[in-house]
Parts: C-alpha cells; sequence; structure tokens
C-alpha cells in the first residue's frame, strides 16, 4: 500500500470509495449528462451515481446510442459527452460511437468498467481488452490501476477529449477500484498538464503574413471550409474572414453551418455530391484558403487532378492533417481562433497600405461563378403523384423555418438534407461525416436535445438507417424527448442502389428493404405518434402538424420516390473534382 | 529510404502498443525495433528503423508525435549520425571449421563468447551492413543460430535527444 503514508493535509481530506471520486470527479469538471447502461463491472459507480443528484443518468436501449447520444450532445455544445458502459459487451457495443467520434474529431470520455484487477488477461466473465480494442480510435486511453489515480486520470481525460484536435478519451476501470468498502483521501487537481502534451496555441506570425499577401493577391480565390472551424469555435471569425474580403466560400459536409448557406458568398457543398459552382470554383482557383479541412477523399476526387492551378493555404490545429493527402504551399498549424484573428488584424493593415487591388479580377471571378450557379444543378423534377426526397427536405426547412437542429443518418438522405437545408449556424447540423455510421441520427438527435430542451430537433434519416438504432424510440419515451423523426422512406438501401445503378448496371444486390415495418404504427407501440405521408399534397401539411406537437416525439413516415439519386455526382475514378454527373446519364 | 527514429516515450504500460499499433494501423512498415529505459527511469528510448519517402516519414513523425506518450523524437537519418547493431551467432566448430570461423570472427572483431567441443557462440557489433558482410563471409552450412537486436543510435556532435 503506497499510500499509508499520509500528510497531515491528507487526511483532513475527505474518505471516499473509488466509485464516489469517479462520480465527484466528473461533477468537479461540470458534468450534467451521463449517458450509459449499467453492468456488473459498473455497479459500484451506478451505486454511487444514485447517491447523488448533481449528475443526470439516460439509460438508453444499447451502448451504442450511448456513445452518440454523448457525442450528439457534444456537437451541439462543444462540451464533451460523457459515456458510461460495462466491460465486455457493455465495452465492445460502445466501439461504433467511439469510432464516429473519432473520426469527427468530436471530445467524449468514456468510461468503461473492466473485470477486477487480479482477472485482467485471464478471460474472465465479460472480460475484454478495451484499452487495446479502442487503441486506434481514441485519442488517448487510460487503465485507471489505483483508486487515489482516479481524480487525476478524469482531469487528464477531459482536458485531452476537450483541447488541441478534440478527440475521445477512454478510461478502463477494474471493479475493484470503484469498491466501496476502500476509502481513499478525495482531491480534485486544479491543473493538469501532460509533459508530451502541448497543443499549439498560435499560429506561426511569418506563415500567417505570408497567406493574407497570398490572399490578397489572389485572381480566383476560394475559401474551403471544414468541420475544425465549427470545432475550434472559429465559425464567427471565419465569417467576418470571408465577408470582409469578399470571397467565394465552400464548405465540406462537416463544415457546414460555419459560414450561413442562405449568403450570396456561399456556393454550397463541394466534393463528391458538391455543386457544380463550388467544384468547379475548386478546379478553377488560383489560390486556395482551406480551414479546418482535411482533403478528404470524398471532397478530392483524383488526388493529381485536384486544384491544378492553385497556390494552397491550409490552417490546422493538427499538424498531421497537413500535407497528408494534398502537399500545400504554405502550412499554418494552430488553433483557428487565434490564426484568424491574426489575419483580419493583417488584412486590414495591408490593404490600408495598398488598397483593394485585385477588385477587377475579383468581380470576372464572380461572373464566372454565376455562370456556373445559374446551371442551377440543384434543381429536380417534382410532380403530383410521388414525393420527391429533395421536395421533402425542403418542406422540413419551410416547416422548421430553418430553425431546427438537424440529425441525419447515411445514405441519400443525408446527402439531400445537407443540400436542400440550408444551415445558418455553427452545431445546427449533427452528422456523422467521417465514418459514416448509419444508425447515429436518432440518439445524435436525442443528444441534442438534452442539450436543449426546448430547441426544435429533427432527424432526417431512411428506412435503413433507422432500423440500426429504432430500439431507442423507448428512450426517447422514458425521457420525453420530442424529437421529430423524418423517415425519407424510397424503401431501399438507397444510396448504395444508386451506386449499384451506376457502377453495376442496376443489379441491386442486396439494397433492397423487404418486410419493412409499419413505421406509424411501430412509433405508437412506443408510445409516441406516427404519421404517414404518401402524397404530395400531404407533405407540409403533415410536417406542420407533426412541429406544432412540440412535446411529444413525432414519426413522420414519408413514402419518397424510389428512383431518385443524389446528384450532383463525381465522376470516378480517375475524374476531377469538376467532372460530374449532373443527371441520369449527363455529365459535365 | 531508409530511416532510423529514435524516440523518448513515457515507460508506462501500454506506450509501446501504440507505437506499434500506429505503424500497423497506418500501413506503415517497421523494420527493426529495440526499446529499453533511459537512465531517466520514466523514460524509455526507443529506435526503430523503416524505409519510407520524404512525405512518409513526414507523416510517420508527426503521427508519432501525436501520440501523447511520445515525449521527444529525432530522426536520426536527418543528420549525421553513429548507429550499432548487435548480433550474436551460434556456429558449428569442428574440425577444420574451428579454425576458419575463428579467423573470420577475429578479422569483423567478432568474440567468442561461449565454446563447446562442436560450437561457438559469436558476438558481433556494428553497423547493419558489417553484420551482414559478416555472416555472408561465414558459409551458410555452418551457421545454426542469428540473433540481432536491431539498430540503436545517436547523432553525432552536440545534438542530444533528451529533455
Ligand atoms: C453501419 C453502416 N453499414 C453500412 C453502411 C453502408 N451504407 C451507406 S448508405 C447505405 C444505405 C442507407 O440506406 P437508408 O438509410 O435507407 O438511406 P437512403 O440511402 O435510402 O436514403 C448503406 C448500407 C453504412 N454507412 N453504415
Ligand atoms: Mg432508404
Amino acid at each position: 500500500m503506497k499510500n499509508d503514508l499520509k500528510t497531515a493535509s491528507q487526511s483532513e481530506l475527505e474518505q471516499l470509495s473509488g466509485g464516489d471520486m469517479l462520480v465527484r470527479s466528473l461533477q468537479a469538471e461540470g458534468v450534467e449528462y451521463v449517458f450509459g447502461y449499467p453492468g456488473g463491472a459498473v455497479l459500484h459507480i451506478y451505486d454511487a451515481l444514485f447517491r447523488q443528484e448533481v449528475i443526470k443518468h439516460f439509460l438508453v436501449r444499447h451502448e451504442q446510442a450511448a456513445t452518440h447520444m454523448a457525442d450528439g450532445y457534444a456537437r451541439a455544445t462543444g462540451r464533451p459527452g460523457v459515456v458510461l458502459v460495462t466491460s465486455g459487451p457493455g465495452a465492445t457495443n460502445a466501439i461504433t460511437g467511439i469510432a464516429t467520434a473519432y473520426m469527427d474529431s468530436i471530445p467524449m470520455v468514456v468510461i468503461s468498467g473492466q473485470v477486477q484487477s487480479h482477472l485482467i488477461g485471464t478471460d474472465s466473465f465479460q472480460e475484454t481488452d478495451m484499452v487495446g480494442i479502442s487503441r486506434p480510435i481514441v485519442k488517448h486511453s487510460f487503465l485507471v490501476k489505483r483508486a487515489v489515480d482516479i481524480p487525476a486520470t478524469i482531469k487528464k481525460a477531459f482536458y485531452l477529449a476537450n483541447s488541441g484536435r478534440p478527440g475521445p478519451v477512454v478510461v478502463d476501470i477494474p471493479k475493484d477500484i470503484t469498491n466501496p468498502a476502500d476509502l481513499h483521501p478525495f482531491e480534485y487537481p486544479d491543473e493538469v498538464s501532460i509533459r508530451s502534451y502541448n497543443p499549439v496555441t498560435r499560429g506561426h506570425s511569418g506563415q500567417i503574413k505570408k497567406a493574407v499577401t497570398m490572399l490578397l493577391g489572389a485572381e480566383r480565390p476560394v475559401i474551403y471550409s471544414g468541420g475544425g472551424v465549427i470545432q475550434g469555435e472559429g465559425a464567427g471569425l471565419l465569417t467576418a474572414l470571408v465577408k470582409r474580403l469578399g470571397y467565394p466560400i465552400t464548405s465540406t459536409l462537416m463544415g457546414l453551418g460555419a459560414f450561413p448557406s442562405t449568403d450570396p458568398q456561399f456556393l454550397g457543398m463541394l466534393g463528391m455530391h458538391g455543386t457544380v459552382e463550388a467544384n468547379n470554383a475548386m478546379h478553377h482557383c488560383d489560390v486556395l484558403l482551406a480551414v479546418g479541412a482535411r482533403f478528404d477523399d470524398r471532397v478530392t476526387n483524383t488526388i493529381s487532378k485536384f486544384c491544378p492551378y492553385a497556390k494552397i493555404v491550409h490552417i490546422d490545429v493538427d499538424p498531421t492533417s497537413i500535407s497528408k493527402n494534398v502537399a500545400v504551399d504554405v502550412p499554418i498549424v494552430g488553433p483557428v481562433i487565434s490564426v484568424l484573428t491574426e489575419m483580419l488584424g493583417l488584412i486590414d493593415l495591408e490593404t490600408k497600405a495598398q488598397g483593394e487591388h485585385n477588385a477587377k479580377h475579383l468581380a470576372d471571378w464572380w461572373a464566372q461563378i454565376e455562370g456556373w450557379r445559374g446551371q442551377e444543378c440543384l434543381a429536380y423534377e417534382s410532380n403530383t403523384s410521388v414525393i420527391k426526397p429533395q421536395q421533402a427536405v425542403q418542406a422540413v426547412y419551410q416547416a422548421t423555418g430553418g430553425g431546427a437542429y438537424v440529425s441525419s443518418d447515411v445514405g441519400q438522405h443525408q446527402m439531400f438534407a445537407a443540400l436542400y437545408y440550408p444551415f445558418d449556424w455553427p452545431r445546427q447540423w449533427i452528422n456523422s461525416g467521417g465514418l459514416g455510421t448509419m444508425g447515429f441520427g436518432l440518439p445524435a438527435a436525442m443528444g441534442v436535445q438534452v442539450a436543449f430542451p426546448d430547441a426544435q430537433v429533427v432527424c432526417i434519416t431512411g428506412e435503413g438507417s433507422i432500423q440500426m438504432n429504432i430500439q431507442e424510440l423507448s428512450t426517447c419515451r422514458q425521457y420525453e424527448l420530442p424529437v421529430k423523426i423524418i423517415n425519407l422512406n424510397n424503401g431501399a438501401l438507397g444510396m448504395v442502389r444508386q451506386w449499384q445503378d451506376m457502377q453495376y448496371e442496376g443489379r441491386h444486390s442486396h439494397s433492397y428493404m423487404d418486410s419493412l415495418p409499419d413505421f406509424k404504427a411501430l412509433a405508437e407501440a412506443y408510445g409516441h405518434v406516427g404519421i404517414k405521408i404518401t402524397k404530395p399534397e400531404e407533405l407540409l401539411p403533415g410536417l406542420e402538424a407533426a412541429f406544432a406537437l412540440k412535446d411529444q416525439l413525432v414519426f413522420v413516415d414519408i413514402e419518397v420516390d424510389p428512383n431518385e439519386h443524389v446528384y450532383p455526382m463525381h465522376v470516378a475514378p480517375n475524374g476531377s473534382m469538376r467532372d460530374m454527373w449532373l443527371k441520369k446519364g449527363i455529365r459535365t | 529510404m531508409r530511416r532510423i527514429i529514435s524516440i523518448l516515450l513515457e515507460n508506462e504500460a501500454g506506450a509501446l502498443s501504440r507505437v506499434i499499433g500506429l505503424f500497423a494501423q497506418r500501413n506503415y512498415n517497421i523494420e527493426s525495433l529495440t526499446v529499453a529505459p533511459t537512465d531517466d527511469v520514466s523514460l524509455s528510448r526507443l529506435t526503430l528503423t523503416t524505409s519510407a519517402s520524404d512525405v512518409e516519414v513526414e507523416q510517420i513523425t508527426k503521427q508519432l508525435n501525436k501520440l501523447i506518450e511520445v515525449v521527444k523524437l529525432a530522426d536520426l537519418t536527418d543528420g549525421e549520425h553513429v548507429e550499432r547493431e548487435l548480433m550474436l551467432l551460434k556456429v558449428k566448430a569442428s574440425g577444420a571449421q574451428r579454425a576458419e570461423v575463428k579467423r573470420v570472427a577475429d578479422i569483423f572483431r567478432g568474440q567468442i563468447i561461449d565454446v563447446t567441443a562442436s560450437t561457438y557462440a559469436i558476438q558481433l557489433s556494428g553497423t547493419t551492413e558489417k553484420l551482414d558482410a559478416f555472416i555472408n563471409a561465414l558459409s551458410e552450412s555452418v551457421v545454426l543460430e542469428v540473433v540481432r537486436t536491431g539498430v540503436t543510435g545517436l547523432s553525432r556532435g552536440e545534438k542530444v535527444l533528451a529533455l
């Protein structure tokens, strides 16, 4: 027992069990909510939760949903989401949600129970090597070996999860460590420092200066913003920069909302399903400013054909993001807030000295962009007999006045949501961009609703995705979470089917969903309201009726055209960003 | 190009598996790896060799630096450095071979560290190429067993990798 030698001050400290220390540590971090599911290895912790009232626990129906709820909460608030699961199957069920958070750099702290220390390594009941299994999908992880280490470990976990490039942190705690019979002095540390972890606090001034010169000298500039702008709380500054320069801006799927989508300077989303104007502007630009984006393959199309004429400035808080996929000319490693603040200051200085010397070029560039925009790539044909999915999303926009938090799952409905619901504020759009996790939408929306009980929260989903976490309708009932579920029901794994249409001559190998449930009846069975909409004229009234039920979860099952494809779509393989399919059989 | 990356790592359970896991996860290769605690017991020093292009090695070092337990690292092949590897061999040493093996070992400044009536154990240190050359100089039929530590090294001159 290393801790027998107590100093005088230590003996005055409160004596707590490991379980109580953990809960008190979470309280000290300001945690309001924990999303979890109990089991043998965490029963001491659950007992400690029972004996306090500061932290509210949400009991899900599957641990994956706990992680997505915590994730949705984190995406909407910027605060780390907290998950509590038991060892073995509890821990493995959490893996998909941890990977989802990791890919999108979402701050999360996952506490997993572990078998008793002396049983570790013996293949004991419900034992799994959580630290090992989660290793490639966490920012960091801890196996707590002594109860006295709990406060410092939790402090570190929150610090790591929510600083630098955020991400999930796993804290694995063997059951004996939380034993209520063993008491230890409790003191929560005020400060934390980790000698090997020092996230950058500002960008290199020389590089920032170079970037500003390059930007001001640009003839065909484009700003390309990503999820990092939202995570780094840089949306306001980015908007100021874009307004100040008058340059066009496009966004990744993850970055939507950082700059208002309804602003004329916004070209729409870029990438695989990006707009004609955004993808062409990228292809033809001479200076590209990438902020908090990582040149993902869903953005760039064929790397060797990416932005052939551009000098590239790249701002990112994570040095590994820089020149990983695309070599850049001016890398700036730093938090988006400090870098953009510095840039704005320099832009004012430089333009005062030299005037706005590229006004003519900029006007020509905008004229060219307006030409692309004039192609109206998002136009679609509607009719009176069948609801188009695009139309359904637009009706949701109308019924919510554009003011809802919108989560989505993965598939065509996700792309339609991204393209047809203009997001005007950061954190409004909650979506699994990196991992592309079907089953994310509903629990994520629930997490948002927990954070903002009075807000309108919509989950735009598909009949495939919703069934991956449909059991959470029960959780929604228990905690009265009035999420509005908009099921764009095309009776198929639509996105898979679209690829099969385009690349496999329409052979729909297992992309068809036979024997779908009656979703209206299903929602009702869970104690919610279900609405089924099949005709275009019912669309808006049906949605308005659903949104009028403020305090209830409404499952709106909308029968949409099963043959619709998402366009534009990058031509692949070997296409550049401007090579797109515009309609069935028609390409640029 | 062959690289020697030298890392100061927190001497904690699980730290090594993160380094190795990173290589597997990101499809980088490890050719050799040596690791042991340093004079500061809170730190391990790990030396690994890999072959990678300049672009790849930039990613590898950045990704390694991102691991929370990596305290500091250097690519020794960036500058002048010294490197050594230790090898132990067991060879047949009977009849006429006995004298011949000893003669070759002497030329390479190997030391015989164990002797039986029919075998020698030989210790040799040097660069990887030197150890390779020694093995090649012995006829294949005499070599019974080879064990090598992998490369370790230091940069030359004033430069040090320390806290
Ligand atoms: C967990 C998981 N499994 C498989 C996939 C591959 N996938 C991507 S989209 C999609 C179809 C989704 O169908 P649905 O939810 O009905 O949406 P739709 O495309 O029809 O709008 C599939 C199977 C995935 N993204 N996630
Ligand atoms: Mg579908």
